[in-house]
């Protein structure tokens, strides 16, 4: 914790976006990068990146010791999954070591464990009082055995303050049709995905092999979830959702393809146990603000659902992919970001022939445990230009989220694998 | 070949995802040799109906979700496993090493011409450069993909 209490000063100067931050303490060091890494921030913040690592960085965490971990989508070469990293004096990391032979996304740390996830497994490793994993080739396997069809295959993964772990398991479909995206092909009755899929499952952060039996189904009616983040302030799991594709393909008579660029929302929810947020049956649409009937399940783009289904708590531009959500508790940002929420928008493909969006990060205030206000855009241009995004050619995309210790926010990209460090400096 | 495919890929707009043109002009794009210019325009127009959403509007797909349709060998090599493609779907099938997560739909209701249309406007579009799909073909594959 050496660097959490740690204070920084913005130097004079006269070049715009040229930040130069300085710690009186320790002697360390941070120092944005000139250009901010390419990203466009609010007045104060600055950026680095941290490392090009040149892989498919999904999630990331930083342990309370200061140690970098990031889970990869598929091992290197060298048959590493996992990549630890360690920074030097001024931010920049260097890959120490890495392990975990097995692709995924999913990666968590308390102070004495390192969970991981590959698509259909669990796992923990042993941290020593440094942060360090001291048995990489050993470690537990605390969830077994969960669906992996391809689709939507990735388990995030995210605990609580009371012992147990949350995953996500996404519907291997788009809307659970008997012929999946297949133009007209109508909802299958009582979709059997959700019996395993479709939803988030509760298990012991600490039982080891534990399947669906030992599990329970928390919420269902979520299509694909890869963002999720436990709100201490609530004491509440929240989730982003990543809407369905396609309606206008699907259903050409009932949606042009503009429609179809701008529906369903992507949208945050509020999960208590037992929640039922309405996927496949229903769908939301933001400019009416309604629940609405899915066309495979009988609706027609106008007819609103009668099912209790839980409302989102916030909905964000269709198809932008929400892939990581950091609720903020430290204190290097001002006070407006403390509590709130920070979303990574991995970017859309699904608003085609119109243009693409999203490659970047959202903050999403937040009072009292619970969203507060319009959402603003807070770290964008990681596409690189406008029109990289407009056609969803970026240069990164915005994948994972992690609080440091200092209370900086880093941000993985599974495009090339750079690793984002954004900073406050405050005269 | 590569070289006459990276020009005509060079000379595509490079924007991106515009609204297809509703109504293809045939004489907007020279066709190359023994490539009818007609099965093109059609080609065209069917892709900016049935393909474009997922394979996007210059061929490269999606990462990791939807496969390119840029200089693979599923496209420009053998045009039986390409038909078949279209007449049974596709998915988690390894493309030059990459796996491809979404569900490719059958589009088997569309017609032997169609099929053919469509698969000889992408044979020669996005920098790729083979010969045409014929109807006829389709049909030969069609008739031999029985279920």
């Amino acid at each position: 914790m050496k660097s959490a209490t740690s204070r920084y000063l913005l130097l004079s100067t006269a070049v715009v976006g040229s930040l130069s931050l300085f710690a009186l303490k320790n002697e360390y060091k941070i120092v944005a990068d000139a250009d901010n890494a390419g990203l466009k921030l609010p007045a104060g913040f600055g950026a680095l990146k941290v490392a090009d690592t040149g892989t498919r960085a999904r999630h990331i965490t930083v342990t309370p010791q200061g140690t970098i971990f990031v889970k990869l989508n598929r091992p290197t070469k060298e048959g590493q999954g996992i990549l630890q990293l360690r920074e030097g004096g001024t931010g920049k990391a260097t890959v120490v070591a890495g392990f975990g032979n097995y692709g995924g996304t999913g990666i968590y740390s308390t102070k004495d464990y390192l969970y991981a996830s590959s698509d259909e497994e669990v796992f923990r490793y042993k941290l020593n009082a440094k942060g360090e994993v001291t048995n990489p080739t050993q470690p537990e396997k605390v969830i077994t055995g969960l669906l992996n069809r391809q689709q939507h295959e990735s388990k995030s993964i995210t605990l609580d303050q009371a012992g147990n772990i949350y995953v996500n398991v996404g519907a291997y479909a788009n809307s659970c049709q008997v012929k999946d995206r297949q133009k007209g092909s109508m909802g299958r009755p009582n979709c059997p995905i959700l019996d395993s899929a479709g939803g988030i499952w509760q298990f012991r952060a600490d039982k080891l092999n534990q399947t669906y039996g030992d599990g329970t189904r928390y919420a269902t009616g979520l299509r694909n979830v890869v963002g999720l983040d436990w709100n201490a302030q609530s004491n509440q799991l929240f989730v982003m959702q990543h809407g369905r594709d396609q309606l206008h393909d699907n259903f050409p008579e009932l949606y042009d393809s503009k429609e179809s660029a701008e529906l369903p929302a992507e949208c945050l929810y509020a999960l208590n146990k037992g929640d039922n947020a309405g996927w496949p049956y229903t769908y939301f649409d933001p400019a009416k603000n309604k629940i609405m009937v899915s066309p495979e399940y009988g609706g027609d783009g106008k007819k609103v659902s009668t099912g209790s289904y839980l409302a989102p708590a916030m909905a964000y531009p269709a198809h932008t992919a929400p892939n990581a959500l950091l609720f903020y508790t430290g204190t290097m940002f001002p006070e407006k970001y403390r509590n709130g929420a920070f979303i990574a928008f991995h970017g859309s493909w699904n608003r085609a022939p119109e243009p693409q969006k999203g490659y970047y990060v959202v903050f999403q205030p937040f009072k009292n445990g619970k969203p507060a206000g319009p959402y603003e855009v807070f770290a964008d241009n990681f596409a690189g230009t406008p029109e990289k995004a407009n056609a969803g050619r970026p240069d990164h995309k915005p994948c994972g989220l992690a609080q440091g210790t200092d209370g900086s926010l880093y941000v993985t990209d599974d495009k090339q694998g750079s690793i984002y460090r954004i900073v406050y400096a405050k005269k | 070949m590569f070289v006459l495919g990276a020009l005509v890929w060079a000379a595509m707009p490079a924007a991106a995802q515009k609204k297809p043109v509703a109504k293809a002009k045939p004489a907007a794009k020279p066709a190359a040799a023994g490539i009818p210019a007609a099965s093109l325009a059609l080609g065209k127009t069917l892709y900016a109906q049935n393909c474009l959403s997922c394979h996007q509007a210059d061929g490269g797909g999606v990462d990791r979700m939807n496969a390119p349709l840029t200089q693979t060998t599923w496209v420009l090599g053998d045009k039986t496993p390409l038909v078949k493609v279209l007449l049974n779907g596709m998915q988690g099938v390894e493309i030059d090493g990459e796996r491809y997560a979404n569900v490719m739909p059958a589009f088997d209701y569309l017609t032997d011409q169609q099929i053919a249309d469509v698969l000889t406007y992408v044979r020669n579009s996005f920098g790729n450069k083979a010969t045409a799909v014929k109807a006829a073909e389709v049909k030969v594959v069609r008739a031999a993909n029985k279920k």
